[in-house]
């Protein structure tokens, strides 16, 4: 089946279609979605098989060859993180049933949901830089549906920010775009990484990559352009948060490792430097939010800039290792970061508050609730034998050899903010006696808990199977170190 | 006062006919024209506004009693259908067929999958644009 990389694109697509034919009904929309959910996992698995075994698979759109038309590229990168957000989608969608409400539920949140994943596959998959944008924009357009459904006053104000930060970021996407093509005229990723090669010592190159860093920076939160993210994200309900905050900024940081290792790596001394120095920033900026707010949501919110500085580094340090390094902690970190959200929901749902300092002594009632979120917060915090580990080992020690000694050890010291800030949550809200003694009367979460639990059980698994993954990875690493692999197997030279 | 909008009701009747068949000669113009599934759509949706404009709501409603958030449904239907056709030939996705065809009024005509794809684009975008406009019309 030569059209297998299309398969996690067009599953979520038709999903959706058939959700919006069935609106009306709520049990038809919660059989249609997990179904489409568990085949794009599926689809995603056989697809990742192939790659493994035959190498970069390509689709001509259209059947027409290369340059000239759309091809979709499933690399080892782009099939991994299309699989995690196809699992993380799928957990979401049945953490969904109880939580998100029947109004929700109703208006189309499950299509919407679908749409989202279109994007996200789409954008993973795409080989071409315009029709990244295109996907860009699929993603984007969901999230704004998402981020407002439900129409609650502090979700009207958000959006308004965020759909107006995130229609500015695109205007200079398509800005960016235009210029690239003037300077290389081609829009495919693999035929313009040729064309740069060949006038790489052009200034101009330097100002399209810092141009895309902007704007990829918008996406996913770094500083100083993060400034959106904690409000914008506080707003709408768990699941939908958990989407975002383990989907939307991995998209970002994704086009930036991509457009660094195939475009613009000939000028590293400038663009490199600059991308470490905001990267070690935005750290320290996480780290400042994520120790100051005595909030659920904010805290965890915080985190996600945390992690996106740590992934920044990991690209600017540029080596075999660190890029290594960055896609394990890549994919540990979507995973985590959506089990932490969907664990956080249910706290904020038992509590019936976000606010630390008004909650306590969840333990007592939930243990097993209580139990799983120290796990996910030592996988956050990257406590070995958990998943964060090895991710953040491989970029540690790249920086170290690389003479980086600030950055690495500005990520260690993180990690131990991380940890402080999600144990420090953790005691609050469970060990803590509480001012107002809790109500006898259990609340039924296991729903709500399984999903989350098996994403964490996911995480552990991954930390524990390092070595089953590393293959993987280490395909995956090759193709971004030698971008020859790439232009060759889309131009089939 | 009741206002008496005999001339415009009028005339709307007659030019609604006139759009409409412009925005079908337009969106079978697509292939070798300018023109195409986009536009069509637009003008048809502009033609169906000139009725909303000139008579009410409840009106037009009773003379297309289509739900229009159906019809983008059934016009991305259309074209993911289109482009996932080529599935099940084991081409490329999005790869289109044509060919040419004797047909007894038009004469040789050729016929191409692409227009299949515009008629999605065209549903959809009627769809889009009666369901924005008519959902802040009803709104209070």
């Amino acid at each position: 089946m030569i059209n297998l990389p299309v398969l996690p694109i067009l599953i979520p697509l038709i999903a959706a279609i058939v959700l919006l034919f069935v609106s009306k009904s709520v049990l038809a929309q919660r059989v249609v979605s997990v179904i489409a959910s568990a085949s794009t996992v599926v689809s995603a698995l056989i697809l990742m098989a192939k790659v493994k075994s035959d190498g970069i698979q390509t689709v001509d759109m259209g059947s027409w060859p290369a340059p000239f038309g759309i091809t979709l590229v499933s690399d080892m990168l782009s099939i991994l993180l299309v699989l995690t957000a196809s699992i993380i989608t799928l957990c979401v969608v049945l953490y969904s049933f109880r939580s998100i409400g029947n109004g929700r539920e109703r208006f189309y949140y499950y299509p919407i949901v679908q749409f989202l994943l279109l994007g996200v596959n789409g954008s993973f998959t795409t080989g071409d830089i315009f029709n990244l944008f295109v996907f860009f924009e699929i993603m984007l357009m969901s999230s704004y549906v998402l981020i407002v459904i439900g129409s609650t006053k502090i979700q009207l104000r958000e959006s308004i920010k965020y759909i107006l930060v995130n229609v500015i970021s695109s205007a200079i996407f398509v800005i960016a775009v235009g210029f690239l093509y003037s300077v290389t005229g081609s829009l495919n990723m693999a035929h313009i990484s040729a064309r740069i090669s060949e006038i790489s010592t052009e200034p101009i190159i330097t100002v399209l990559a810092v141009l895309f860093l902007i704007v990829f920076g918008l996406k996913g939160a770094i500083f100083p352009l993060y400034f959106w993210l904690p409000g914008s994200y506080a707003a709408p309900p768990a699941p939908i948060l958990a989407l975002f905050g383990s989907l939307l900024t991995k998209v970002g940081i994704y086009a930036i490792l991509r457009t660094y290792t195939l475009f613009f790596y000939h000028d590293q001394p400038f663009t490199h430097d600059l991308m470490s120095l905001l990267a070690l920033l935005t750290i320290v900026a996480g780290v400042i939010g994520a120790l100051a707010y005595r909030d659920v949501k904010q805290i965890l919110i915080y985190n996600i800039i945390i992690a996106v500085g740590v992934l920044l580094f990991g690209i600017a340090t540029m080596t075999e290792e660190s890029i290594a390094g960055t896609l394990f902690y890549l994919i540990h970190d979507m995973i985590v970061k959506a089990a932490l959200f969907l664990l956080g929901g249910i706290i904020i749902y038992i509590a019936g508050t976000s606010n630390l300092t008004k909650m306590g002594g969840l333990i007592r009632q939930y243990p097993a609730l209580g139990w799983t979120f120290l796990l996910a917060s030592f996988a956050l915090a990257g406590i070995p034998p958990l998943s964060g580990f090895t991710g953040k080992l491989l970029i540690v020690r790249a920086g170290f050899s690389e003479g980086e000694y600030v950055g690495s050890i500005v990520v260690l010291l993180s990690s131990l903010a991380v940890l402080y800030s999600v144990v420090n949550l953790f005691m609050e809200a469970f060990w803590k006696t509480p001012e107002t003694p809790l109500p006898d009367v259990k609340k039924q979460t296991g729903s709500l808990f399984i999903p989350a639990a098996v994403l964490v059980l996911l995480s552990v698994l991954y930390g524990v199977g390092t070595e089953a993954v590393y293959p993987y990875v280490m395909q995956a690493v090759d193709t971004l170190i030698h971008p020859e692999i790439y232009i060759d197997a889309v131009l089939k030279e | 006062m009741k206002t008496n909008d005999v001339i415009f009701q009028t005339v709307a009747k007659v030019v609604f006919f006139m759009i409409i068949f412009f925005a079908v000669h337009l969106f079978f113009a697509g292939h070798y024209y300018p023109g195409g599934g986009f536009v069509g759509g637009l003008l048809t949706s502009g033609a169906i506004v000139l009725l909303m404009l000139a008579f009410d709501m409840k009106t037009v409603k009773q003379g297309f009693s289509v739900d229009f958030k159906w019809l983008i449904s059934l016009g991305l239907l259309f074209s993911a259908g289109t482009a996932a056709g080529s599935l099940i030939f084991n081409v490329p996705f999005f790869t289109h067929a044509y060919d040419y065809f004797q047909l007894p009024l038009f004469g040789k005509t050729s016929l191409h999958t692409a227009m299949l794809f515009d008629l999605g684009v065209y549903l959809v975008v009627i769809g889009v644009t009666m369901t924005i406009i008519q959902t802040i019309g009803e709104s209070e």
